[in-house]
């Protein structure tokens, strides 16, 4: 048996969710932000989505097309190099963060350049590719608006889609006029003025920019053509205007055939931005002589996605577009944001691809699978039907097996429950025994709710009031009234 | 036709009422009700935490307690899901057991799925002069796909005064171990839903679930929620008048 790496890189949570939730609820800002910013994105969602009768059959065929091209991805990458190849691209292969990182960062210096331009791309901020050239002296630029916030501001992205939900425009000027070199410095917080300082800002970083940087939303296996979805045209412009481009793309991105678009193109846009179509879909197969970048590199990531493949209960997760809808309709993330969850992927998707990718024992990525009350509006929402909640019980499942044989209060307490249930006569005393035991609290009171419980109970009195057994079970009463 | 009632653990001990509410609605309409006294807990909170192999125990028992019935009937949306969607994935990889679940699973029926689809009635003849918000929680709402079952049972009754929830579908807060484990965001969920309900201006706020509307009422004896108190929709549907 081969071992099969796990990923590493920025899906590694170095706190527990509940730590980082903690610090997050105190922000009354950011939950105002974040109620508006989700729930308008959810509302538009829902519009667009209702506007195709064919929605259910499109969700079956993205899912039944990624299920294929993930059952005979060997073959497909293969297909995808040669491709590829055949039209001038070079193809490299990295195994982890650490090695996609370092064959970009080799590629930038050999251009003897200091500044790339980069199109919004989640997979380079997996590897932590813009801190790895930071050390070998080349700056990256984000071009994309809410990229070019967070990095102004010297923070981390929080949402896949929109990753400055976190700020509202008053915030945004702020960061502008603190942090963004020649500003007017009394620019106003409308958003036309703090787009079009942004825009004369990046013109200049296009026009100069020697090699741009990408992900990619899908490859093409069939013809070696990467595409890249977007609404801003910072994407084409970094596309097009670089001598060099180097997109680094993950391995499940790749689709078998062009016309699979046809689905995908329909999926993402309404499940992501809420938009029939996005403004621009960027479709490039290796070089074109005499027409724009000259020099084109492919880095295929595995970093984790083989690991994850390996899995029949959690490969699913390998469906995913990015397309963020989960996180639109996630009442954990509507109340906590991105940052809690301590990986560049957050809300649902996160919680079950980041102990995915990097494996439960890396960090505290154990906690993840437990961000969630298990509501299921994730599963509905997303347009390649990835079952997150089962998904999420799955990887709670395992986690807890892979500690089978330490010591665990939780453990201890599960084990004695389960014991009690296995027997009736155990059963029917233990609720006997629970019943009586609560009898003197009842004593003299009018409510029948207690509002503080002692350890460990008062983990729950500490968000609400717990009720009291009445003073009969109900098998006490079956037995008295009918057997 | 054989019905069991499936009371669940939770309805058990803590919220008997609601088992005996179910009695009286199907007696009500002439069934008789068995209850198979061998029947324990189906194992939710352990699988859904993570505890498959503290779990199989349960769903073995569930299935053998409750086999040989033509329908097993659950005053509880989550742990009819857990029967349902969850027993099947559980029995993967153990043939007998698998048969067994596919002979007890797809006649487990949460309340209003029994009275509705099973049994073909809306009306069950109750009395409820009240005003009442109606919480459909997400067990039922998105794996049991309830739909507007409980709803149609609820405006058959006679007196009652139905308020919409703002933001019905979205979840309480509860989730189990989610409760305990994540008690802030879970507070902080409950709080918005206590606020809704209190924008209904009911007095009870119902639901198909014993353990939401736990977490739901101990919110609501807190003060939020404007005074409105949570009740199992089966009690309304056993309720003859005043109570």
């Amino acid at each position: 048996m081969t071992t099969v790496d796990r990923g590493s890189g920025h899906i590694v949570t170095p706190l527990p969710f509940p730590r980082y939730a903690a610090r997050e609820l105190g922000d009354a800002q950011l939950r105002t932000n974040l109620r508006r910013a989700t729930h308008t994105i959810r509302d538009k969602r829902l519009r667009v989505v209702g506007e195709v009768p064919e929605w259910e059959a499109l969700r079956w065929a993205g899912a039944a097309t990624k299920d294929d091209a993930l059952a005979r991805l060997p073959a497909l990458l293969e297909q995808f190099e040669a491709a590829a190849t055949a039209r001038g691209a070079t193809v490299h292969w990295a195994r982890d963060a650490t090695e996609a990182s370092a064959i970009v960062t080799d590629l930038v210096r050999s251009t003897g350049t200091t500044e790339v331009v980069k199109v919004k791309s989640m997979v380079t901020q997996e590897i932590r590719l813009n801190e790895t050239l930071a050390e070998a002296g080349i700056a990256a630029v984000e071009t994309d608006l809410a990229e070019l916030i967070v990095q102004l501001a010297d923070d981390a992205p929080s949402h896949i889609l929109v990753p400055a939900i976190h700020y509202n425009r008053g915030q945004i000027r702020d960061i502008f006029r603190a942090r963004m070199a020649g500003v007017d410095p009394d620019l106003g917080d409308a958003p036309a003025a703090l787009a079009e300082a942004a825009r004369r800002h990046l013109r200049a970083k296009f026009l100069t920019a020697k090699v741009g940087i990408s992900g990619a939303n899908f490859a093409i296996a069939e013809t070696g053509t990467l595409v890249v979805v977007e609404s801003e045209g910072n994407g084409r412009m970094c596309l097009t205007l670089p001598e060099t481009l180097i997109s680094v793309v993950g391995i499940e991105k790749l689709l078998p055939r062009f016309a699979d678009l046809d689905v995908f193109l329909q999926l993402l846009p309404r499940s992501s931005t809420g938009e029939r179509m996005n403004p621009y879909t960027s479709l490039w197969t290796g070089v074109t002589p005499g027409d724009g970048p000259q020099n084109v590199h492919i880095v295929l990531l595995d970093n984790g996605r083989t690991a994850t493949l390996a899995d029949p209960h959690g490969r699913e997760a390998l469906r995913c577009i990015r397309c963020s809808a989960c996180l639109n309709v996630c009442p954990v993330y509507e109340r906590v944001g991105g940052h809690a969850y301590g990986s560049v992927y957050p809300g649902p998707i996160g919680a079950i691809i980041s102990p995915q990718l990097a494996g439960q024992d890396a960090g505290f990525n154990r906690s993840l699978p437990y961000a969630s009350t298990l509501c299921g509006a994730c599963f509905d929402a997303c347009p390649v039907r990835i079952d997150i909640p089962r998904i999420l019980v799955h990887l709670r499942q395992s986690g807890v097996d892979a500690k089978r044989g330490r010591p665990s209060a939780e453990r201890t307490a599960m084990r004695a429950l389960s014991f009690l249930m296995r027997d009736r006569r155990r059963y029917a005393a233990a609720l006997r025994a629970a019943r009586r035991g609560a009898a003197p609290l009842r004593l003299g009171r009018r409510r029948d709710t207690l509002r503080r419980l002692p350890w460990p109970l008062s983990a729950w009195t500490t968000s609400r009031d717990a009720p009291l057994p009445p003073g009969e079970t109900f098998r006490e009463w079956w037995s008295r009234e009918r057997a | 036709m054989r019905i069991a009632l499936f009371i669940t653990c939770v309805n058990d001990l803590m919220f008997p009422g609601t088992g005996r509410a179910v009695v009286r609605v199907l007696e009500r309409l002439g069934h008789t009700v068995e209850f198979p006294a061998e029947q324990t807990c189906c194992g939710q909170m352990h699988a859904n935490s993570g505890y498959r192999a503290e779990a199989m125990p349960l769903v073995r028992r569930f299935v053998d307690a409750f086999a040989g019935y033509d329908a097993v009937v659950g005053p509880s949306g989550s742990c009819v899901a857990m029967v349902r969607d969850s027993y099947p994935h559980l029995a993967e990889g153990d043939p007998g057991l698998a048969a067994a679940v596919s002979a007890v699973a797809p006649r487990t029926y949460e309340l209003s799925e029994l009275l509705v689809d099973v049994l073909g009635v809306t009306d069950v003849g109750a009395r409820f002069p009240y005003r009442v918000t109606y919480h459909p929680t997400c067990h039922g709402l998105r794996m049991l796909r309830l739909g507007d079952r409980p709803l149609a049972l609820l405006r058959a009754v006679g007196g009652i005064d139905l308020a919409d929830l703002p933001g019905a579908a979205e979840c309480c807060g509860f989730g189990g171990t989610f409760a305990v484990k994540n008690a802030g965001v879970s507070g902080a969920m409950l709080a918005d839903k206590c606020a809704a309900i209190a924008a209904t201006g009911a007095q009870y706020v119902a639901a198909v679930d014993n353990s939401c509307l736990a977490h739901i009422g101990g919110g609501l004896s807190r003060g939020a929620g404007g005074g409105a108190r949570p009740i199992h929709y089966a009690e309304i549907l056993a309720s003859e008048g005043a109570q």
